[in-house]
């Protein structure tokens, strides 16, 4: 089957304004952002993050997410061929204004992050009725 | 060792990893179609295992088929937004894929195992026991 095109997705190097204090590297999980009539989704990809792992924090308008991996997993596994890297997930976003802070929920499902960030109701489209 | 540093481990399989990147041991005899998660392939004593971030697949949507020293797998991934939305960033790949993979040594079919959590793959195999290396005593 030679000549096939094989893409092989690759994992971006966390590149961030705050270094870390630990040595090992982070990443910067692949997202995507949309909205909706109501709200700003942020849906990340985390894969081999557990629940407890994860750590959503809003700070001065910034939304940061980090996102640790098991290392013990990992014990007693020799590589023999390697595609990817592991390292604990890493990524911040400044947060818009429509966005209320106090009303952002968090949903974890087979390594997905989907943060939804409800907008405060004054900005939200309203339908001007036509006298 | 006293204690051991979680981010030390880190550190020392991040190294382990990338000295292991695209090495020979599969050789060429990687071939698919599609945006194939990446993956890893490790040794446990006799045993192989490979192991691949793919975050939001559908179990059920997942085909892995063993035969000899070929494995193939085979998946859907999808990405939905929703009616009505507007698309501020777009990262994350979606859409089919498979890929099959030459192992240099012969797997028992029957002891397949594979397991889906949190976004990762890991599919188990064993060696068959006639392809094990046996230890010849010497008389």
């Amino acid at each position: 089957m030679a000549g096939q095109e094989l893409e092989v997705q690759k994992k971006k190097e966390l590149a961030s304004q705050q270094e870390k204090t630990i040595p090992a590297r982070f990443y910067m999980p692949s997202t995507d952002i949309f909205e909706t009539g109501d709200a700003l989704k942020v849906v990340m990809e985390v894969p081999g993050v557990p629940k407890d792992a994860l750590d959503v924090k809003i700070e001065n308008d910034v939304l940061s997410v980090e996102a640790r991996i098991e290392t013990a997993n990992y014990n007693g596994l020799e590589p023999v061929y390697t595609e990817y890297s592991v390292g604990h997930f890493a990524r911040s976003f400044t947060l818009p204004e429509q966005v209320d802070q106090h009303n952002i929920t968090a949903q974890l499902e087979d390594g997905v992050l989907t943060l939804t960030l409800n907008k405060r109701p004054e900005t939200k489209p309203r339908r001007i009725a036509i006298q | 060792m006293l204690y051991s540093d979680p981010f030390e481990t880190l550190m020392q399989l991040q190294e382990a990893l990338d000295s292991f990147r695209s090495s020979a041991w599969l050789s060429t005899s990687t071939s698919g179609g599609g945006a194939f998660p990446p993956l890893n392939v490790f040794r446990k004593k006799d045993d192989i295992v490979i192991v691949a971030e793919a975050p939001g697949l559908k179990k059920d949507e997942l085909e892995i088929q063993v035969k000899g020293r070929t494995i193939q797998i085979a998946g859907v991934k999808t990405v939905n937004y929703g009616d009505r939305v507007s698309l501020h960033r777009r990262e994350r790949t979606s859409g089919r894929f498979s890929r099959s993979l030459d192992l240099p040594v012969e797997i028992d079919a029957d002891k397949v195992k594979a397991e889906y959590r949190d976004g990762m793959l890991a599919i188990f195999l064993q060696r068959a026991e006639h392809d094990k290396p046996r230890s010849i005593k010497i008389a």
